[in-house]
């Protein structure tokens, strides 16, 4: 888009405002644009995220990219990557990080599909 | 590891046991003991923090015993030669003239890396940032802080495709500070927008936990858009978006750092542009921090026009605020930075800072009339009309959509040349999953819908119950992995480098260890282009390999052109086969005037052949430059262009001791002709055995003076106390011989 400087015209509503008012307005504007933004955030998650979920469950970074390509092939990653690790290990009686490596290395996602049986396998 | 400062860091030590390391502390550390007055040497200073235990003062400060007062501003210095070995070096010269925040600038294409990169492979101006690096730097730093007194602040990026993996990664490595800002994932690294912006709440939600420092990347727009000094209120609107997301997740102000620029650099009036600008700022965002960088997007090659451009950012950040003083290297416009030139912009920060100490007891900014409250309030109005029309569009993202950001006119005046991404488009497009009812995390500092209640309600704050802690509290859980690649890594590189650390050889460097590289600069008397052609030559000529013009600036068209090299040197030089004359031992005062008052002493003294110069021979006589009058010895001063015979036959007439004559002028060696002329004329009036024989002038060496028949030469950086000693030692000498 294309557009001379209308400051003068646009500004009008703002003419009247005291600095205070005006710092008021700037930051619940801010507000108002990044609310949806915080929103999506929240009820979202990413491959990153999840990876992000693994490390701190103890998994290395390749680790935890093999767990969670194999959550998303299998159309689980809305569940939560550590999720599936912890209740795999859950339900088999197996330290988390034993769940864990098994998932890395491509073993029991039947298991963990039967489980999560909403996984669209 | 303790570290004596007359010792090189050892790397290899530090790798060593490096996958059990552990960070000692978490979270971003101010300077120490500001808003307090400080005593420092004979002054009084209201600006300043406590002192460093160790620490390499300006040069200047040797006029003033060699104070060095800390400003209250942490200093940033970016460090990004891509080998992180070296680059621990640098941090230590860094932290040594004052540097406390540590800033490493990762490799080129790095986020666009879906995942962690591991090992220590080499980067391309910057370095893979991965955990054994990470980890190492800070081990180091530890070690540093530990030297220099001072906490070191140590600080990389958490941007691009895997930010919250970065994140927990930096969290669970002690990393004080990051870059944190989905805008810059979207406008300059084409990251797609809904992925970056839910990765960056949960990226965030990590760092806030580990107490991180967060910058954000707004000032990219200064750098990007044509005309820099127009995206001022869009800037203003960027920082707000990143500061108030930051907030809603968790983060708290004061851990919010707004990287801020003055947008422009003489020959434009960049104070009156600048000012407002920096007070509107500070004033909307007056409970943030503000990281004043210093201006990149003007920079040419000259290091000295750049340090002038950094200097008048520095006097904004000391009339407005500036918690963190970053710094920009002067040699960036030339090439990825050198040591030296990170150093010197250090000191630039520190010696304007410590310069402007208390300057606003004294200055203060006509904020209230005139053209500067005028601005400051128009900038505002306009940004406030960014963020209206954002939301008359439909949002953020329809608003990136229509090209809002880095436009080249300022707002409102739309030049249609802004950044345009789509919701669709970029980088890790449609990798953004929809959480399910029964979404789980169960670790620390997770953003977001978490359903923990599913499996023990009491574990709802504190997920990584379920698991018996998370590696947040339990960091033996960690896995670390040490080299991926066995020929790319730092065990290679040490290897080629051994000889150069291991024996007494060794080769000058500016990036890296035995890079080789020197920098000549010289004046030619020609035009730009033959110049630039002549120099290539002579520093081919001169034997250095990959040499370079990596800078040229007209003196006249006609009569000369400056043009600076750089080149590699291809041979080492072994230190141990040098002839290093010892260093002149220095008496006390009180030894060298218990002498005099014993036996007293007499010298004459003059500045010889056509040679008015007599600064130097004042300061080393005279009592109020701290010269040798100030031990009791008498002297004669016969002043300046005195001719040799004059000299000699009245230091026969007072029966002087000694003799000091003065050289400056050193064309066609005449300051060595003339020394020669004095030792001859002595021995004809039969009174060399007699009286000591001392010249002294800036281009005068001890060796050759002493050759030319001197009993010494003095040259630059000499003093009183460094010829008085010699002429004590040397009548006692002489005493014993006869």
């Amino acid at each position: 888009m294309k557009r001379e400087d209308d400051f003068q015209t646009r500004r009008k509503h703002l003419a009247d405002l005291t600095e205070e008012q005006l710092e008021e307005r700037f930051w619940k504007l801010a507000e108002e644009i990044v609310d949806p933004l915080v929103d999506l955030a929240y009820k979202n998650t990413s491959p990153s995220i999840e990876r992000s979920v693994l490390m701190r469950m103890g998994f290395s970074s390749i680790e935890c990219s093999a767990i969670v390509d194999g959550a998303i092939e299998r159309g689980l990653l809305g569940k939560g990557a550590g999720h599936l690790v912890y209740r795999l290990a859950k339900e088999k009686d197996m330290p988390i990080r034993e769940a864990g490596l098994k998932l890395a290395e491509g073993e029991m996602w039947e298991d963990v599909v039967v489980i999560f049986k909403g996984g669209a396998n | 590891m303790e570290l004596k400062p007359n010792e090189k860091l050892n790397i290899e030590n530090i790798l060593k046991d490096i996958d059990k390391y552990r960070p000692r502390r978490r979270g971003w550390t101010w300077r120490k003991g500001t808003g307090q007055n400080r005593k420092i040497g004979q002054f009084e200073y209201y600006d300043t923090a406590e002192p460093l235990e160790k620490s390499q003062p300006l040069p200047s400060s040797k006029g003033f015993g060699y104070i060095d007062p800390q400003p209250e501003n942490v200093i940033t210095t970016e460090i990004a030669s891509g080998r992180f070995e070296d680059d621990i070096r640098r941090m230590r010269m860094a932290a040594w003239h004052g540097a406390d925040h540590l800033m490493v600038i990762r490799t080129a294409g790095q986020s666009h890396f879906d995942g962690l990169i591991e090992g220590t492979p080499q980067g391309v101006g910057g370095i893979p940032v991965t955990r054994k690096q990470v980890r190492a730097q800070r081990k180091a730093l530890d070690i540093i802080e530990d030297e220099v007194g001072r906490p070191l602040n140590y600080h990389s990026y958490v941007s691009g495709v895997a930010g919250p993996e970065i994140a927990v990664m930096f969290a669970e490595e002690g990393v004080n500070g990051a870059h944190q800002d989905p805008q810059y994932n979207v406008l300059y690294r084409n990251i797609n927008m809904v992925r970056s912006f839910v990765d960056a709440a949960s990226a965030k939600k990590v760092m806030s936990w580990a107490e991180i420092a967060q910058i954000d990347g707004a000032h990219n727009a200064n750098a990007t858009a044509r005309e820099a000094w127009k995206v001022m209120p869009e800037l203003m609107v960027q920082h707000a978006l990143n500061s108030i997301f930051s907030v809603k997740v968790g983060m708290e102000k004061e851990n919010i750092c707004l990287s801020t620029v003055p947008p422009t650099a003489p020959p434009a009036p960049c104070m009156r542009l600048d000012l407002p600008y920096a007070v509107a700022l500070r004033e909307f965002f007056r409970e943030y921090k503000m990281r004043a960088q210093m201006n990149t997007k003007y920079m040419e090659s000259s290091t000295r026009e750049a340090t002038v451009t950094h200097t008048l950012n520095l006097l904004i950040s000391k009339l407005t605020r500036a918690e963190i003083q970053s710094t920009i290297t002067p040699d960036e416009g030339r090439n990825v930075p050198w040591h030296i030139y990170n150093i010197e912009a250090v000191d630039t920060a520190k010696q304007a800072l410590v310069g402007m100490d208390g300057l606003t007891e004294m200055v203060e900014i006509k904020r209230d009339k005139g053209e500067l409250a005028d601005k400051v309030r128009e900038l505002k109005e306009r940004a406030v009309l960014f963020m209206e029309e954002i939301i008359e569009v439909g949002g953020y993202f329809k608003a990136v959509e229509e090209g809002f950001f880095v436009d080249s006119g300022e707002y409102p005046e739309r030049n249609g040349d802004g950044i345009a991404r789509k919701i669709d488009g970029g980088i890790g497009v449609n990798t953004v999953y929809e959480r399910e009812e029964d979404y789980m995390a169960p670790v620390t500092a997770v953003f977001g819908y978490n359903n923990v209640t599913q499996y023990d309600e009491s574990a709802v704050d504190n997920p990584s119950k379920l698991i018996g802690g998370s590696t947040f509290e339990e960091p033996n859980k960690i896995i670390f992995i040490d080299e991926l690649d066995e020929n790319d890594n730092v065990n290679v590189r040490l290897e080629e480098t051994k000889e150069l650390r291991k024996t007494s050889k060794i080769k000058p460097e500016m990036e890296w260890a035995g890079d080789g590289i020197i920098q000549i600069t010289m004046c030619l008397p020609a035009e730009e282009r033959v110049a630039e052609f002549t120099a290539l030559e002579i520093g081919k000529k001169m034997g250095l390999e990959d040499v370079e013009v990596i800078h040229r600036e007209v003196m006249q068209e006609a009569e000369g052109t400056r043009i600076e090299i750089k080149g590699r040197v291809p041979f080492t030089i072994d230190t141990d086969k040098l002839v290093i004359p010892p260093k002149p031992e220095i008496m006390t005062d009180d030894e060298i005037r218990a002498d005099v008052e014993a036996n007293p002493m007499k010298v004459v003294a003059g500045t010889v052949g056509e040679d008015e110069h007599s600064v130097g021979l004042r300061e080393i006589i005279d009592i109020k430059h701290g010269g040798i009058e100030k031990y009791g010895i008498e002297c004669e001063y016969l002043g300046t262009s005195v001719p040799v015979e004059k000299l000699v036959d009245a230091a026969i007439e007072v029966n002087a001791d000694a003799i000091l004559a003065s050289t400056i002028i050193s064309h066609d060696d005449i300051h060595y002709k003339n020394m020669k002329k004095i030792h001859e004329l002595c021995i004809e009036k039969g009174i060399r055995d007699k009286i000591i024989l001392v010249s002294g002038g800036t281009q005068v060496s001890n060796e050759l003076a002493v050759k030319n028949g001197m009993d010494a030469g003095f040259g630059r950086g000499s003093n009183g106390a460094h010829v008085a000693t010699f002429i004590v030692k040397k009548r006692k000498e002489m005493n014993n011989e006869n």
